[in-house]
C-alpha cells in the first residue's frame, strides 16, 4: 500500500481523527498515524467530557461556540456511535467572595465575546441543582454548555473516517519531519518507515514539539498530569456539567449512571514520572474531599476506577492552530491545554476547511504559532 | 508494546452467528455480536474495545470476562489471544466508597 496521501495527520486522537474525517468527507486522501497501541489513547480518552464554552479564553471562544452550534447535537448520528451529548448547561461553582470574583471576571469576559453566560446565586444554583450543599453561594450558568462521552466520540470519528477510506496506522510513532525543495513533505517514523503528504498536519499532543522541533519550530507547551475517577452506576441526579472557581475538581454523571469527576492534588509537576501517566496516591483522595464539600449526597458513592493523562499545556493557555509561515505544507493543531474534547469538532472542520480552501469561517489568526513574543 | 498496525488491512466481512446474542460481559451487559461488530468497525485492541463497548468497566473491572473478549478478539482479527496486551488494570482493586478514599487525609490534619 502506498505510504503518499494528500494529508498525513501525526496523532489519532480525537483531534488527529476529527480532522481525518472532516478531510475525507472533502473527498481529501488522508494517511492518520498514531504513534501508541491504540486510537485516542491520550488525553481524549482520559478527559472529563466537558462540552464548554464559560470560562474559556475569548480567543477560542467563537471556535467552540461555532462546534456546539454545528456539530455537537447531531454528532451522535453522524458519527453512528451515541457520543451521549447533553447539552444542559454549565454551572461553574463558587463557596468565598474571591471565587465570585473570579467568576464574574470569566463571565464578563465571556459576555463580550456574545456567550449567553450569567452569574447567579446560591438559591438558584440549588434550584438547577438541588443536590449541592449551603456551601455553594454562587456560580456562573452557561444553559448552552454541556457534557459528552469522549470515549465514544473520540472512536466514532476514528470509525467514521476509517469507512470513509482514511488511512489509519496505529504503533507507528512519529519522530521527525523533512522537507523537499523548501517545502514540508516527509514524515520519519522510529520503525523507519517514512509517509509522505503535500500537507502534515501535527495533532500529536505535547508530542508535537519534538516533532516539531525537526524543522526547526518550538512551540512553547509543557506536560502537565492531571487525573480523574469514576464512580459505580447510581440512579439519575442530574444532567448539567459542573466546574469549580478553584477548579478542585469538574464533572457530570454520565448516561451509564456513574459519575466522572477529574480533578488536581495541587502537586502537579512534581509527581513521580516512569513514562506512562501513572495515577499518584494523594489525588484521588483530595478530588474526593473536593467533591464531598459540594455533594455531601455522594459520600456513599463507591470509585470502580481512576486514572491519569497528559495535557498538553501551552504557555498561554490556547491551541496553537493552523499553518506556521516558516514551513509551507505544516499544519498545527496542538497545545491545547486539557480542554481540547469539547472544541474538537469545531477545531478539526476548521482546519479541514483551511487546507482545502485556504480559508476559514471562524477567524483563527489569534491562534497561530506567530503569536508567541517575549514580554520585552 | 508500540507496534505497527495498519488499520485498513483486510479482516473479511462481518457475518452473523447464531450465538451473537450470547452476553459475554456480565456486568455490562455485551453480547458476542456487538464484540465481533466493533473489530469490524476498527476496534483492534482490548483497550478499544473497552472504550467503545463499555466491556470490563463495570463492577467487576473485567475480572470475568477480558480472557473472553480477548479470545473473541483475536479469532476475528485472526491473530493468537497472546498478541494482544490486555487493557489496563485500574486502581482501587475493589469499588470503595467516596467517603472512605478521602480519608487519606481528614479534616484540619497536616501531613506531618
Amino acid at each position: 500500500m502506498s505510504n503518499t496521501a494528500e494529508v498525513v495527520v501525526i496523532g489519532g486522537g480525537i483531534i488527529g481523527c476529527a480532522i481525518s474525517y472532516y478531510l475525507a468527507k472533502r473527498k481529501v486522501s488522508v494517511i492518520c498515524l498514531e504513534g501508541s497501541d491504540h486510537i485516542g489513547n491520550g488525553g481524549s480518552s482520559r478527559n472529563g467530557g466537558g462540552v464548554r464554552q464559560s470560562g474559556r479564553d475569548p480567543r477560542e471562544l467563537p471556535l467552540v461556540m461555532y462546534g456546539i452550534k454545528k456539530f455537537w447535537p447531531t454528532l451522535s448520528d453522524e458519527l453512528e456511535v451515541d457520543c451521549e451529548y447533553h447539552q444542559d448547561g454549565n454551572l461553574r461553582l463558587g463557596k468565598t467572595e474571591k471565587h465570585r470574583e473570579i467568576l464574574t471576571g470569566l463571565t464578563e469576559r465571556a459576555v463580550k465575546v456574545g456567550l449567553d453566560v450569567k452569574m447567579i446565586d446560591g438559591t438558584e444554583v440549588r434550584r438547577i441543582n438541588p443536590y449541592l450543599s449551603e456551601e455553594v453561594t454562587c456560580a456562573s450558568w452557561c444553559p448552552t454548555d454541556g457534557h459528552a462521552n469522549p470515549l465514544t466520540t473520540t472512536l466514532g470519528y476514528y470509525k467514521a473516517a476509517r469507512k470513509l477510506g482514511v488511512r489509519f496506522i496505529s504503533g507507528e510513532k512519529a519522530v521527525g519531519l523533512k522537507k523537499v525543495k523548501g517545502k514540508l513533505r516527509k514524515v520519519l517514523c522510529e520503525s523507519g518507515n517514512i509517509y509522505e503528504g503535500e500537507t502534515v498536519v501535527l495533532a500529536a499532543g505535547y508530542e508535537s514539539r519534538e516533532i516539531a522541533a525537526s524543522v526547526g519550530i518550538d512551540i512553547p507547551m509543557q506536560r502537565a498530569m492531571l487525573e480523574a475517577l469514576v464512580t459505580e452506576a447510581e440512579p439519575h441526579m442530574f444532567d448539567q456539567m459542573l466546574g469549580t472557581a478553584e477548579a478542585d475538581f469538574y464533572g457530570h454523571q454520565t448516561k451509564h449512571g456513574s459519575f466522572v469527576f477529574g480533578g488536581s492534588s495541587g502537586l502537579e509537576g512534581f509527581t513521580k514520572d516512569n513514562g506512562t501517566p501513572i495515577c499518584y496516591s494523594k489525588t484521588a483522595p483530595c478530588i474526593c474531599r473536593g467533591i464531598l464539600k459540594y455533594f455531601p449526597v455522594l459520600a456513599d458513592a463507591k470509585i470502580v476506577r481512576t486514572w491519569a493523562g497528559w495535557m498538553d499545556k501551552c504557555a498561554d493557555g490556547v491551541p496553537v492552530l493552523g499553518e506556521v509561515a516558516e514551513v509551507p505544507g505544516l499544519v498545527l493543531a496542538c497545545g491545547f491545554t486539557g480542554h481540547g474534547f469539547g472544541i474538537a469538532p469545531g477545531a478539526a472542520d476548521q482546519l479541514a476547511e483551511l487546507i482545502t480552501t485556504g480559508k476559514t469561517e471562524i477567524d483563527l489568526s489569534e491562534l497561530r504559532y506567530d503569536r508567541f513574543k517575549a514580554k520585552i | 508494546m508500540n507496534t505497527v498496525n495498519d488499520r485498513a488491512r483486510d479482516i473479511g466481512p462481518f457475518v452473523p452467528a447464531a450465538d451473537d446474542d450470547m452476553l459475554i460481559c456480565r456486568c455490562e451487559e455485551i453480547t458476542k455480536g456487538e464484540i465481533r461488530k466493533a473489530v469490524h468497525e476498527g476496534m483492534w485492541t482490548m483497550t478499544e474495545i473497552r472504550r467503545y463497548l463499555r466491556t470490563g468497566m463495570g463492577l467487576c473491572q473485567g475480572q470475568t470476562c477480558s480472557r473472553l473478549v480477548k479470545g473473541i478478539v483475536a479469532r476475528e482479527l485472526g491473530i493468537s489471544p497472546a498478541e494482544l496486551e490486555p487493557a489496563t488494570s485500574r486502581v482501587p482493586m475493589r469499588p470503595i466508597e467516596m467517603h472512605i478514599f478521602a480519608n487519606e487525609k481528614k479534616e484540619g490534619e497536616t501531613d506531618e
